[in-house]
């Protein structure tokens, strides 16, 4: 990922920045300026709270390169209490027990590495619940 | 001695030992100061440039000290035992952990580094502190495996935690005494008036050679500590630093691993340098070893800070709730930061604490501080450091452990 794509969306992966529609209340992660649902353009800042519910999943076990030492994993896609959506690995755990409906806590990881000498790119992953 | 010019005032702590000639004029006059009554015209002690008037606090004066208002700590959940990296290198696990005194130890996975450990234990401090992040004004990370050698682990975790743009930032390295270092520092901004919270963090992904006496104990974790004025869980009350040049451990730029002087890490480096700097810090405070209820020493393996202690007089049941590091090991610059967070985490109010890290090359802080009455509400409000000990833990394999590490040698 490019530097500055990356330095842009700092706010949505190291807070959990999401935007929400101030017309219907729908919650967009990362944040829109023009609302999925309504199209409404008045969006307010939210934050997500760090856990969430498994609504789907998968592991992956023919990953891209930047990935290779980290196979198998568990891709899933999270819905948070706000009900926003979003696909994240979830790690700490053994892969195959990454089904629908299980708690998940996210938490402050290393996602990928830019090559040998690149920057470090950072972002939230799932974990095991704590509750 | 306090000097004023106009409503200009000078403060200056004094740090470090006093000759014992000078402690008993020190003790004369001592005198009442609070930082109320010193106060410039930005509201905190001015330095005046040119003026070579200064304060001399001396340690018995009734100070109205900052203090912890916010901790957290994190450690990773991958583990491995002694007895399984014994058995790869053809060692008797049972003399191992009696000799070294460690059961196991914290792993950090490959997505887990400085930063994000710094993360995870700075938010559990500002959820025990309740403040607004926008009023930390300073941020310190102590770290020997800070990610970048070029670029500060701070940025990022103050991105992570919401802290800043209005901030002072800075990573440090005094090898395992890094986290008491930020620590100091943050309490010193905070004590000057210069911004109103500080944060200061110990954290580590440590480094220890394969087949080497440190690949038992150098393991992740970390602790973050956010000092100021008002709403303390501890008060601290005394400072102390005890530094020398004592070439016991390091490692030269571009080294993957460190190295040590062996034997020569024992007498003339750690315990050394920590009995000074807990004696000098009892000598100053007036204080004797049986008025503290919990007693922590940095934990380069689980022997010498129980030896330590016992040799200044401590008793295992003041330093068994800070002594973590048969369970986790060495989380070098987190060591002693993580123990102090396991004490607070069941210390009761008016409990007296004692902290004392060693950082090789070589040096001591002490930190004596006292529990308040508002700590058992905060206790529960983020993880504790024993439940992420006891907590469902995955055991690796060496070869896993050495993967996670990144000891195997891997084509592009």
């Amino acid at each position: 990922m490019p530097s500055p794509r990356y330095h842009r969306e700092i706010p949505a992966r190291f807070r959990l920045e999401a935007g929400k529609c101030a017309g219907c209340g729908r919650v967009s992660y990362p944040a829109r300026k023009v609302c999925p649902a309504c199209r409404g353009q008045e969006m307010e800042q939210v934050k997500l709270s760090p856990r969430g519910t498994v609504v789907t999943s998968t592991v992956i076990h023919v990953p891209p390169d930047d990935f290779l030492n980290e196979a198998p994993y568990a891709m899933a896609v999270v819905e948070t209490a706000e009900g926003a959506r979003f696909m994240t690995q979830v790690v700490d755990c053994d892969p195959s027990t990454v089904l629908p409906g299980m708690e998940v806590d996210l938490e402050f990881r290393l996602i990928r590495k830019e090559g040998k000498s690149g920057i470090l790119c950072y972002g939230h992953k799932g974990v095991p619940g704590s509750v | 001695m306090v000097a004023r010019t106009g409503n200009r005032t000078l403060f200056q702590a004094t740090h470090g030992p006093l000759p014992l000639s000078q402690r008993g004029e020190k003790r004369q006059n001592a005198r009442s100061v609070s930082f109320g009554s010193i106060s410039g015209t930005l509201g905190y002690p001015v330095r005046v440039p040119g003026d070579t008037t200064f304060v001399k606090r001396s340690w018995h004066q009734e100070v109205e000290m900052p203090g912890i208002v916010g901790y957290g700590a994190f450690i990773p959940r991958n583990r491995i035992k002694s007895e399984e990296i014994a058995r790869q290198w053809g060692k008797d696990p049972a003399t191992i952990q009696r000799g070294l005194l460690l059961k196991e130890k914290s792993v950090p996975g490959l997505d887990e580094d400085t930063i994000t450990i710094s993360v995870a234990a700075g938010r559990g401090a500002l959820a025990r502190a309740g403040i607004d992040p926008q009023k930390v004004g300073a941020l310190y990370i102590g770290s020997e495996s800070h990610p970048y050698a070029v670029k500060p682990s701070g940025t990022v975790v103050l991105e992570a935690l919401g802290l800043g743009p209005e901030i002072h930032v800075a990573d440090f390295e005094f090898a395992c005494k890094a986290g008491t270092e930020a620590m100091s520092v943050a309490l010193a901004m905070v004590e000057s008036g210069r911004v109103e919270y500080a944060m200061g963090i110990g954290a580590d992904t440590s480094q220890g050679a394969p087949n080497d006496a440190l690949e038992f104990s150098a393991s992740a974790g970390g602790a973050a500590y956010i000092f100021g004025r008002e709403k303390l869980l501890a008060e601290f009350l005394h400072t102390y630093s005890y530094t020398s040049d004592t070439p016991d451990f390091w490692r030269r730029e571009g080294e993957f691993y460190p190295r040590h002087g062996g034997r020569f890490t024992g007498e003339p480096a750690y315990f050394h340098h920590v009995m000074s700097a807990t004696q000098g810090i009892l000598d100053r405070s007036g204080h004797k070893p049986e008025d503290f209820r919990y007693v922590v020493l940095h934990m380069p393996n689980g022997k010498f800070p129980l030896a330590a202690g016992k040799r200044m007089g401590f008793t295992q049941k003041q330093m068994e709730t800070g002594w973590v590091v048969n369970l986790m090991g060495n989380s070098y610059s987190g060591s002693s930061p993580t123990g102090l967070a396991a004490i607070l985490d069941v210390a009761d109010p008016g409990d007296l604490i004692l902290i004392t890290s060693f950082g090789s090359g070589a040096g001591s802080d002490s930190f004596i501080m006292k529990a308040t009455e508002l700590l058992p509400e905060r206790q529960g409000l983020a993880p504790t450091v024993r439940s992420m000990l006891d907590n469902p833990r995955k055991y690796l394999t060496y070869g896993e452990y050495a993967k996670l590490r990144e000891k195997i040698i891997l084509n592009d």
